[in-house]
């Protein structure tokens, strides 16, 4: 059993949500508990309604990067919410909506999409990153 | 007398990190000393299997390259 990883998920583009889902899986596969706290953008993609849908590319990207994204799915490379799927299901992956954000948005548990296992309070996530390391992206 | 049972992932043609995904996947439901075969065609997947053996303590046995395709031989801890 690793260290615990806790990443709190703002951005809410497919390729940021991607990166995280790859580094969330990785941890899983090497035993560490993975805790994700969604804040914000990251959590307005995970909408039951939305979170398939297509949520666009950090700036950065630009349009050679959304052909190379374009290029990858076409692939068949598996999508964050999937990849997501399979972290939990190998792994002790635990998904959490920041409250904050669920005011914000507007919504409640009934409105995101399964993979999202309960709603949380900051200190809630400080409290499981104590003795592990913290990303935010 | 233990017959020796040979598991199989086929993970070519997916790219990171679903090959170790797969292979954490088997083994899992797998008996301790059984072993695993990957292959996969993910070029990151020399260097991560490697570090996948060191830190879950799943023995590597054997690590080979052919046409492009990397094949690793697992045993359960």
């Amino acid at each position: 059993m690793g260290d615990p990883l806790a990443i709190s998920l703002f951005s809410g583009t497919d390729d940021r949500l991607g990166a995280a889902a790859v580094l969330v899986a990785g941890a899983a596969a090497l035993g560490r508990p993975v805790h994700v706290f969604l804040q914000y953008w990251a959590l307005d993609a995970f909408r039951a309604d939305r979170i398939q849908a297509d949520h666009g590319l950090a700036p950065e990207a630009g349009p050679e990067g959304a052909n190379a994204v374009r290029r990858l799915r076409r692939t068949g490379s598996a999508s964050w919410s999937e990849t997501l799927r399979q972290a939990k299901d190998i792994g002790d992956v635990r998904i959490q909506a920041c409250s904050l954000s669920m005011d914000l948005l507007g919504i409640d548990m009934s409105d995101l999409d399964p993979l999202v296992d309960d709603v949380e309070g900051v200190a809630t996530f400080w409290s499981a990153a104590e003795h592990g390391q913290v990303l935010f992206i | 007398m233990t017959v020796e049972t040979l598991r199989r992932v086929d993970a070519r043609g997916l790219s990171c990190p679903m090959p170790i995904i797969r292979t954490a996947r088997a083994i899992a439901d797998m008996q301790s000393g059984e072993l695993l075969e990957v292959l996969a065609t993910d070029p990151g997947s020399t260097k991560d299997f490697v570090a996948w053996s060191r830190t879950t303590g799943h023995e590597l046995v054997e690590e080979s390259q052919e046409d492009g395709i990397y094949r690793f031989l697992l045993r359960r801890k």
